[in-house]
């Protein structure tokens, strides 16, 4: 029997999807619009506000455990209490502006670390074959993709007394030292769990450097290290900027490193916020340490990655 | 160019840096010693004690299935996020999208996790839903966050394709959606896969957000890590590690085979 050759059809299993959508009418851009947009409606902006409003609220104990801002009296009449205490308290008690001064600097010097650290490993990845470019690019991500928590572990049992590193120490004769639960614990926990994110970004930069410009550096007489000044350098601040973002946006909310690796006197304002929240139920004061945040830290941050960004595409 | 060996000796101790104490954890696993760090012979009773734990086998059980749905659920509104903002000219609220699906990029886990947790108490007061907090507040919680990385990725590919594509299909008579499932979904699911894996870690890594939205009865795999950890070190959490970091070294390295075969056989 001849069998007519029937063009291929390919396999799509999407395609029931598409006929749904085709018979129920819906076309038009609302279908692809609304869902993210009702969605981060509902589950991030309003939640900020919700944050403002539980910020104005009391604190009692209770189920929730704050007042509500809206109440209705005896006469009928609906009153609005704001209670601005919290706010108040924030300014008052020194702990606060104290971990915030704090955060802000544990996140810029750890940056400015992972900087130093992260800078001749991209320039080395950038600058290897290409065989070897693969080889070294993923065990850069690997650690990335295993557990954040468990890579801090690692680095208490490294750190810990008798650990491998006072082992080492000792091996060799020298004194015992006590580097877990103290700040430059917490500077090593940050600069290792966010290295790969300063590495990635300064790689891509470097790995589009042009090679004749070097040449032509290095003809014109230039040492190398004069080169790396003059050209290299500079040519490289945008992928700079992005991988100092990428570590000092989550290393200035850090809770996980300071709780685990810091000691008692490791003050960070995302470990403040959780304590007054699981430790105080506190929750208003504990949201009006998130809209202090949100105010001081964030939407700063977010005009920042907005102006770079805008840099990198103008590129 | 000629090269000192400045570079090569530091980038080796930066490799060193971030692998040493991985190493050491996963050696570690293998002690025969309750004590972690002094060595006491090769074991693997670690692994066995793990495999008994039934707590922490409930909570990986529970951190996969959170995982999954929530890196699917993120993958659908992020890609359909992405394909809003970079396919459709203007649209009323295009720049607060852009902002919303951004923002959360830079919002510091305590306060997504807490203005999440005060959301879902505030609405189960108005409306009742959502009843309690659990998995579900969780992979609410989870998708939120991870379709801002799914977004980000998909935006990318998608304004790098050709878009001369997908215009041949619609002078061709195409509709939109025609030519969104026959065009473009083909050409962008590398970046699908990459959105989802990248979402279904980001799940699985979570402590902080999770740990907010979560109700009694939902622990997850970090959290029962870091209750453990709070009690100090102990080798069966070296074990988990080793079995975790095993499986996505091997994942990594399948993936990166896999992507240095294709330009070889492409060649070919």
């Amino acid at each position: 029997m001849v069998q007519a050759s029937a063009p291929r059809i390919p396999w799509r299993p999407w395609g029931f999807i598409r006929d749904l959508m085709g018979t129920a009418g819906m076309r038009g851009r609302w279908v692809v619009i609304a869902p993210p947009f009702l969605w981060l409606l509902i589950f991030f902006l309003i939640p900020l506000l919700v944050i403002i409003k539980i910020s104005f609220s009391q604190s009692v104990v209770g189920q929730p455990p704050y007042l509500p801002l809206l109440t209705l009296n005896d006469q009928g009449d609906v009153q609005l209490t704001l209670h601005l205490s919290n706010f108040m308290y924030l300014g008052q008690d020194s702990l606060y502006l104290a971990a915030f001064l704090s955060s802000l600097k544990i996140a810029l010097i750890s940056t400015i670390v992972a900087l130093v650290v992260g800078y001749p490993i991209a320039y080395f990845i950038a600058r290897s074959s290409d065989r070897w470019r693969n080889i070294l690019l993923m065990l850069v991500i690997l650690p990335f993709w295993s557990s954040f928590l468990l890579r801090v572990y690692a680095w208490i049992g490294f750190l810990k007394n008798n650990g491998v590193i006072d082992n080492l120490l000792q091996a060799f004769g020298l004194p015992q030292v006590t580097i877990l639960y103290t700040d430059f614990a917490v500077y090593l926990g940050i600069v290792y769990t966010y290295l790969p994110f300063m590495i990635l970004p300064l790689y891509t930069n470097l790995v589009k450097l042009d090679e004749a410009l070097l040449e032509a550096s290095a003809d014109l007489g230039a040492r190398p290290f004069r080169t790396f000044l003059s050209v290299t350098l500079p040519l490289s601040i945008p992928g700079m900027v992005a991988g100092s973002l990428l570590v000092f946006i989550p290393a200035i909310g850090e809770y996980v490193i300071p709780q685990l690796l810091g000691g008692p006197s490791t003050l960070m304002i995302g470990r403040v916020l959780w304590d007054e929240f699981f430790s105080n139920r506190d929750w208003p004061m504990a949201a009006s340490v998130a809209i202090a945040m949100l105010v001081v830290v964030v939407v700063p941050l977010m005009f920042l990655q907005r102006a770079q960004s805008a840099v990198v595409e103008r590129r | 160019m000629k090269r000192g060996p400045f570079i090569p000796i530091v980038a080796t101790l930066g490799f060193i840096f971030l692998y040493a104490p991985i190493i050491s954890l996963v050696v570690f696993s293998f002690n025969a010693s309750k004590l972690v760090t002094v060595w006491g012979g090769f074991s693997t009773r670690w692994y066995g004690e793990l495999f008994a734990n039934e707590q922490v086998l409930g909570a990986g059980l529970l951190s996969l299935q959170i995982a999954a749905s929530s890196a699917t659920l993120a993958l659908i509104l992020g890609t359909l996020c992405a394909v809003a903002l970079t396919r459709f000219r203007r649209f009323r609220g295009k720049t607060l999208l852009g902002a919303m699906v951004s923002a959360p990029l830079v919002m510091p886990d305590v306060i997504t996790g807490l203005s999440l947790l005060l959301l879902f108490v505030g609405l189960q007061e108005l409306i009742g839903w959502p009843a309690g907090r659990g998995t579900l507040t969780i992979i609410i919680a989870h998708a939120t966050f991870c379709m801002a990385y799914v977004t980000v990725v998909v935006q990318s590919r998608l304004s790098d394709l050709d878009i001369s594509l997908e215009e041949a299909a619609q002078d061709l008579g195409a509709t939109p959606a025609r030519v969104f499932f026959d065009i473009t979904l083909p050409i962008i699911a590398p970046a699908l896969i990459s959105g989802w894996l990248l979402s279904f870690t980001l799940s699985l890594d979570d402590l902080v957000i999770a740990s907010f939205v979560a109700g009694p009865d939902s622990n997850t795999l970090p959290m029962v890590i870091f209750s453990k950890m709070k009690l100090g070190v102990s080798p069966d959490i070296n074990a988990l590690a080793s079995v975790i970091i095993g499986i996505v070294a091997l994942g990594v390295v399948i993936a990166t085979v896999l992507q240095l075969r294709r330009p070889a056989a492409a060649r070919s």
